[in-house]
């Protein structure tokens, strides 16, 4: 097994802790710890399969370094979105999750 | 009980997916497109020498283009949700920190406008060099050094705008010539440049706002 497809691998292993996560997980700050490592999963399966040969393709390693851009974006507005909900109700926690 | 179950069959779920996927990925690969060879076939009219570089900027530029626009929308709409403007009380500097932060802050500058150049021919480029000024702006603010902002005034609005502005003037521009975003040949490499340039800017603003406009200090308008 080459190095990149080692990449891939643990890539898509993260991803699925990161998917099963986001789905348990009700504190709303590890939620969003479990969507980057969603993100990073994907990221590293593109990485990984990039360079399945010797030479790397620059296509998927474009497409990563736009997406951890909005990957950053979207953490920060989520992170923002808490801050204002434990404000508003003291709880870091969705009503319906908190059952 | 039923929690528990939820989570086992949550758990088998990913689990089984993760075996599916590494099965995937570890099928051997039959008449996929090399993309390879269309990067290399094409690079002479790029513009940059960098692959990666010519892919973000010329190839896929309708993706960095709206790259940009997600992370503005993603700070208005934190603005939007409103600042908490309780203070805390405002931290005593360490004067030892300090002072490596303002060594440190005209060396990140430099990095930063290395890495902007750099991006031409090897990795770099506009967003690497937007996140280093971002984290000098970071770091001087949790020195103690740089106030947290309150809303934008309008050189910080045109400061968060410009990257995405001239890239879109840019691309406008380029309209009339028959297509958006695709660059004359000889022109490409310095049009590549002003964006990028833009861009940095921006970016490390736009990253930094999205720490310090949610910072709880005190700050003096700007």
């Amino acid at each position: 097994m080459s190095s990149g497809l080692l990449f891939a691998c643990v890539g898509a292993i993260l991803f699925s802790m990161g998917v099963a996560g986001v789905i348990l997980i009700g504190h709303l700050l590890r939620r969003v710890l479990a969507f980057n490592l969603m993100g990073s999963g994907a990221f590293l399966i593109l990485v990984g399969l990039a360079q399945r040969n010797d030479v790397p393709d620059p296509v998927p390693q474009a497409m990563v370094l736009t997406g951890i851009v909005v990957a950053v974006a979207a953490t920060a507005l989520a992170l923002a979105l808490a801050r204002r909900l434990h404000a508003l109700t003291g709880k870091l926690e969705l009503p319906a999750d908190e059952a | 009980m039923k929690r528990f179950v939820v989570g086992f069959a949550v758990g088998s779920s990913a689990l089984a997916f993760a075996v599916l996927l590494i099965g995937a990925l570890l099928e051997p690969l039959s008449g996929g497109v090399d993309l390879r060879v269309a990067v290399a076939a094409q690079m002479t009219a790029s513009g940059v020498e960098h692959p990666v570089t010519a892919v973000l900027l010329n190839f896929r530029g309708y993706d960095t283009l709206l790259e940009i626009a997600v992370l503005l929308l993603a700070l208005i709409v934190i603005l939007a949700i409103g600042l908490d403007t309780t203070s805390d009380r405002p931290r005593a500097g360490n004067p030892v920190v300090q002072t490596l932060a303002r060594l440190a802050a005209p060396l990140m500058i430099v990095v930063a406008v290395y890495l902007l150049w750099a991006g031409a021919f090897r990795p770099g480029g506009a967003f690497q060099a937007g996140a280093v000024l971002a984290a000098a702006a970071v770091l001087l603010h949790l020195t103690g050094l740089l106030p947290s902002w309150q809303t934008p005034m309008l050189k910080l609005r045109s400061g968060l705008t410009a990257g995405f502005l001239i890239f879109l003037a840019v691309a406008a521009s380029l309209l009339s010539r028959g297509a958006l975003l695709q660059y004359p040949p000889a022109q490409a490499g310095m049009l590549i440049l002003l964006i990028e340039a833009g861009l940095t800017i921006s970016l490390g603003l736009i990253l930094a706002g999205l720490f310090l406009f949610l910072s709880r200090d005190p700050g003096g308008d700007t």
